[in-house]
Formats: structure tokens, C-alpha cells, sequence
């Protein structure tokens, strides 16, 4: 048997989780949260990702060169994200 | 490209099938490593063009919050909602064929491409069928739009706009991806029946299952993004 893998169980557990959390984002929706919403929508997400990249795609069982890869290209969406808006939020050149 | 496999080299390997090792790898395992981590690498770059999409929109929501947010409460949340299920009940039946392909399973592994391949494909039906609503519902610009109905509730039509691009470009980037990975899984259905893989060599079934989760992983982030960034009032 080549490359990781998990147990039949854990799968359709990760997938119940996942479900769950879907259910929980669009409830919450509906909840007068204000400017609550993005962070809440994100949090929740980036928690269903996570389940994904760690047992869907095996990086729970995977190389450390895995998990550094996965890291740089996130350092990077960090940058991208990060030097962008910090622009765009502190100017406001073209809101009219 | 592939060339008959040298079995005379290593230890405790089992003998890859005839034309599977290719040439400049020691050995199978070698061989699988290098291919997921590429597929890892090319994932990476993937989260930079998906990126700079989610950079762009998040720059114009923090210039245009009202018009971005009415907006966001008009896109079909019904339609959104199931389509995430079904994506996500997609990424199950690909990593249970994964776990089919690492045991041998052959039936089970041909089936569950197959399922995949399908969930993607109800994906994309529903996505046409929300896309027509949005049609019906006058939120395409340049093709059904209504500005007044925006300068009613003091909202910029121009921004509404501006938001519905962004809705178009990022759910249509994620569905042309969607699309190969539909093609990809049905190539490999018909590969895995004529039993390519087996349990030492199936190194193309975990890398195109990494890039399917991938794709289900943009839907993660599009999904509240785009239909839920403020009080939601109706469903559809």
C-alpha cells in the first residue's frame, strides 16, 4: 500500500464535521451579526480547509516538505492578501 | 516516457508493474513522492490565481460595504448552500477512492470515480440552473439589469455591478477548474477499469484526488464570501 490514509471511520467523521459546519454558516447567516459576518464566515472555513487539507488530503500523514510547500504558498496568499489591502483600506483613492 | 521498470535495484520493494517506473526515479516510492509533492507545488500556485481574485474583491468590498452587501443578499443561497453539500460529498467519495486504489479494490475504486465525476457534474447543472435565476432575477450586468431598482434603496448600481463581476469571474474560474477535474475523474474511471492501477502504483488517482480537493477547498472560501457577508434575509 503506497501513501497515507486514514480509517474508513475517520473519513465520515471529517465528513459529518464538515456538514455541520456548513449547516452552522448558513444559519448564522440569518443572525443579525452586523460586521460580524466575514469573520465568522471565515473562521468557520478556514476550519472546514483545515479538515480537508489534514485528513482528505493526507496531510495529517504527510512529509514535512508537504507541509512546507503547503506553508509557502499560504506565506505568499498572506503577502498578496496582507500588502493589498493595506492599501486599500487606508486610501480610498477611487470610492466615489 | 516510461520505460521498463529496472527490478533488479531495490530492497524490500515490490516489482512495479511493467512501464509504470519511469526512468530517471529509483524506485516506485520515489516516484509517488515526487508526483504528489509536483501536484502539491502546482496547488500552490493555484492558491495564488484564486488569491488574487479574493484580493481584488476584498479591496472593493472595504470600498463599497453597502452596495457589496446588498448585493451578496440577493445571489441564491438555496442553490449555494446544496452545492456545497454536494461538493463536499464529492471530496468523500474521492478520498474513499483513494483508499480503494491504496487496497486494490477495484470495484469499488472504478465506482467511486465514478461518483465523484457525477457530483461534480450535479455541481455544475445547479450552477447553470442558479445562473439562469440570476438571469430571471436582473442581477447580470450588461445583460439583465435594472439600476433603478438599486438607486431605490440608495445603493450604487455601478458597485452592485462591480460585486456581480466579481460573483461571475470567481464562480466561473472555479467551475472551468471544476470542469477538468470532472474529465480528469471520468479518464481515470475508465483507466482504473482496465486495471491500471494497483496498490503500489496509483499515484495518479492521489494526485488528481489532492487537486479535486483543492477545487473543493475554493468552494469552502466562496461560499461565505460571496452569498453571506451580511444579514441574510432570504434564502434564494
Amino acid at each position: 500500500m503506497s501513501g497515507p490514509t486514514f480509517q474508513r471511520k475517520t473519513y465520515y467523521y471529517v465528513f459529518g464535521a464538515l456538514i455541520a459546519l456548513t449547516v452552522l454558516t448558513v444559519g448564522i447567516s440569518f443572525l443579525d451579526l452586523g460586521q460580524w459576518h466575514i469573520a465568522a464566515g471565515l473562521t468557520i472555513a478556514v476550519c472546514k480547509a483545515g479538515f480537508v487539507i489534514l485528513f482528505f488530503m493526507h496531510l495529517l500523514h504527510s512529509r514535512p516538505l508537504t507541509w512546507l510547500i503547503l506553508g509557502t504558498g499560504l506565506f505568499w496568499l498572506a503577502i498578496l492578501l496582507a500588502l493589498t489591502l493595506s492599501d486599500y483600506v487606508t486610501r480610498h483613492l477611487g470610492a466615489y | 516516457m516510461s520505460e521498463i521498470a529496472n527490478t533488479s535495484s531495490q530492497s524490500a520493494q515490490v516489482a512495479p508493474p511493467p512501464g509504470s517506473l519511469w526512468h530517471h526515479f529509483e524506485n516506485l516510492e520515489h516516484q509517488n513522492e515526487a508526483t504528489t509533492l509536483g501536484m502539491w507545488v502546482f496547488l500552490a500556485t493555484e492558491l495564488l490565481i484564486f488569491g488574487a481574485l479574493f484580493a481584488g474583491y476584498a479591496a472593493y468590498r472595504s470600498w463599497y460595504p453597502a452596495a457589496f452587501e446588498a448585493a451578496s443578499g440577493r445571489l441564491n443561497l438555496l442553490i449555494g448552500g446544496i452545492n456545497t453539500v454536494v461538493l463536499l460529498t464529492s471530496s468523500l467519495t474521492m478520498v474513499l477512492a483513494v483508499r480503494a486504489a491504496q487496497l486494490g479494490s477495484l470495484r469499488a475504486l472504478v465506482t467511486l470515480l465514478i461518483l465523484t465525476s457525477l457530483l461534480g457534474t450535479v455541481f455544475l447543472a445547479l450552477k447553470a440552473v442558479e445562473y439562469y435565476t440570476d438571469y430571471l432575477d436582473n442581477l447580470v450586468p450588461g445583460l439583465a439589469f435594472n439600476p433603478e431598482e438599486w438607486r431605490q434603496v440608495h445603493v450604487n448600481p455601478a458597485h452592485v455591478q462591480l460585486f456581480l463581476v466579481f460573483y461571475y469571474v470567481m464562480t466561473g474560474l472555479h467551475a472551468v477548474h471544476l470542469t477538468f477535474g470532472i474529465v480528469i475523474m471520468a479518464v481515470l474511471a475508465v483507466m482504473a477499469w482496465r486495471r491500471a492501477f494497483t496498490p503500489e502504483h496509483h499515484t495518479a488517482v492521489e494526485m488528481w484526488g489532492l487537486y479535486w480537493h483543492f477545487v473543493d477547498i475554493v468552494w469552502i472560501f466562496l461560499l461565505p464570501l460571496l452569498y453571506l457577508i451580511a444579514t441574510r434575509k432570504t434564502l434564494m
